[in-house]
């Protein structure tokens, strides 16, 4: 068993040595950073950079799912013909769409470590607890990210017309089947633009993570434009990975809206 | 022979199926009781927390904050406008390098991130100190305040250029035409003509900018510039206590529900010719 799992991780280790786009054999801090600042190992601060790109690209990609899942299902109270629902989803978007992003990281960073706190010292334990700053960023940008969408949604809920629910109806679909085959992938197709927008700014918006101690690309950068006095050039090298990791997922995204729009080519 | 010689007198319609309790609605009024109750902890919270010691010392200090935010903001958004409009001509040309540079502007100010735009004017040009002071501009770069209102103008500029080329551009071609027609020089015809029916267009995205930049403009905080976020952190620094981000919360969204309401307003007064 043990073993095994350490073949496993020298397999790793030589996929990552590869085919890391940073540090690994043929990465571009490899290549062209040896000697300068972004070196990889203890000399550059080329690791630490890379690090914090693939800590920033995780971020985003795990937040996504669950701010469009949160954001499926507020946009789903918000069209419904509950009052109730109609309006605690409106609650939902007012409030999360009118406070700052940073506001919003800080009030749930702090807010979920007091609560914890008081959670515990109810049980009887009385400690200091620091919460995962992955996890409360991933939380906070989930929340900001799903109000936007659900209003995505929201308009592309309006824009599919009542006779395809009428016609799942009639063709004896169960609501949830109707909502699942027919409106659904209806309704990707019509919020596709303005979610791949969401996604750009949910990519900006982790940005903000690094005052809570999250060490993505700005952090990362920022620790070593102290340490080595050189601020204006790894500042300059923050915005040009956002920009590359922009110009990344424009280039995924046209993927993703021609695989959408598939069956309207030959119209 | 066998038609109905006596019509069935119309009925009333069947009774409503109407039911009191569906799990909809039970889940809603659960949503909503939690909410609520949401509000009354929050509201418990400052009633029973409440120190008139520490609202006589950071109250003023709160209201300069907010002070500080929406200057900053109404300042960047003039200047930001005001730098739109060559970047708007720019992208708008049949110039291959105008376009081009204006395209590079307007992409790369939008995909980066607000902080790391800042950073790179505070703490990046801050290193070009001696350069700077023999310029004389070193009094502008070293004020945390002046680099926050140029990131924040330069930014907004990219957004505002791309709202106003799209307004512009929805604008049909048969105004222009229209114009020429009539024999209106092209200078007029932009002023009177298309200008007017662009802002129209622009002018609900114009709102969501402003309020994207009130919300942005909280990232000054973290550069030592006390705007409504740096007052509050500077009152959490000081207290630990959480109502001081709750404080922060009830002033932006009351700046940005009022707001949204005097942008709908404006906008239901401004389109009453267009409406049938």
């Amino acid at each position: 068993m043990g073993g095994l799992s350490s073949a496993f991780g020298s397999i790793w280790a030589t996929f990552l040595d590869l085919f890391d786009p940073f540090c690994g054999r043929f990465g571009i801090f490899t290549l062209f950073g040896d000697g300068s600042l972004l070196a990889c190992g203890v000399d550059g601060w080329g690791d630490e950079i890379g690090f914090g790109v693939k800590i920033t690209m995780a971020l985003a990609l795990a937040t996504l799912p669950l701010g469009l899942i949160i954001g499926f299902l507020v946009a789903l109270a918000a069209q419904s013909e509950e009052k109730s629902l109609r309006l605690s989803a409106g609650v939902y978007t007012t409030i999360f769409r009118g406070l700052p992003e940073l506001l919003t990281i800080f009030i749930i960073y702090y807010g979920l470590q007091m609560l914890i706190q008081t959670v515990l010292a109810a049980i009887g334990f009385e400690q200091r607890i620091e919460i995962n700053a992955f996890l409360a960023g991933m939380a906070a940008l989930a929340i900001v990210n799903s109000a936007y969408s659900s209003e995505v949604m929201l308009s592309a809920f309006r824009a599919i017309p009542k006779g395809q629910y009428e016609a799942g109806a009639a063709l004896g679909l169960s609501r949830t089947k109707t909502m699942l085959l027919i409106v659904l992938p209806q309704l990707i197709r019509i919020a596709l633009p303005g979610l791949n927008n969401l996604w750009m700014i949910l990519l900006k918006d982790t940005s903000y993570i690094s005052v809570i101690g999250l060490s993505e690309i700005m952090r990362q950068t920022g620790v070593a434009a102290r340490n080595t006095k050189e601020a204006f050039f790894f500042y300059s090298i923050a915005c040009g990975l956002y920009l590359l990791l922009a110009m990344l997922s424009s280039f995924g995204l046209s993927f993703i809206d021609r695989w959408a729009k598939r069956s309207e080519v030959g119209r | 022979m066998s038609h109905a010689l006596e019509l069935i007198p119309p009925r009333p319609a069947p009774p409503e199926a109407y039911r009191q309790v569906t799990p909809a609605r039970l889940f809603g009024f659960a949503l909503l009781a939690l909410w609520f109750l949401l509000g009354l902890a929050l509201l418990g919270m400052m009633v029973f927390n409440w120190d008139t010691e520490k609202f006589v010392k950071y109250g003023p200090r709160y209201i300069s904050g907010l002070g500080v935010t929406l200057t900053l903001v109404t300042t960047s958004i003039i200047f930001g406008a005001l730098l739109s409009l060559p970047i708007t001509f720019a992208r708008m040309s049949k110039n291959r390098v105008l376009n081009t540079l204006s395209y590079v502007y307007v992409y790369v100010f939008r995909s980066t991130p607000l902080l790391a735009q800042l950073f790179l004017i505070y703490y990046g040009l801050g290193m070009f100190r001696p350069q700077l002071e023999q310029v004389g501009l070193w009094w502008f770069f070293k004020d945390a305040w002046y680099c926050g209102l140029l990131s924040f103008a330069l930014n907004t500029a990219a957004y505002q250029a791309e709202i106003l080329r799209g307004a512009i551009q929805s604008v049909p071609r048969g105004q222009h035409e229209g114009a020429a027609s009539l024999g209106i020089p092209k200078a007029v015809t932009f002023f009177k003509i298309i200008l007017p029916q662009a802002l129209i267009v622009a002018l609900r995205p114009y709102g969501n900018e402003i309020i994207l930049m009130i919300k942005g403009s909280a990232v000054v905080a973290i550069v030592t510039v006390f705007d409504l976020m740096g007052e509050t952190r500077y009152a959490f620094s000081r207290t630990f206590d959480y109502q001081a981000y709750l404080w922060a919360a009830i002033f932006y969204l009351a700046i940005v529900e009022a707001l949204r309401h005097v942008w709908a307003w404006l906008e239901a007064r401004l389109t009453r010719h267009l409406k049938r």
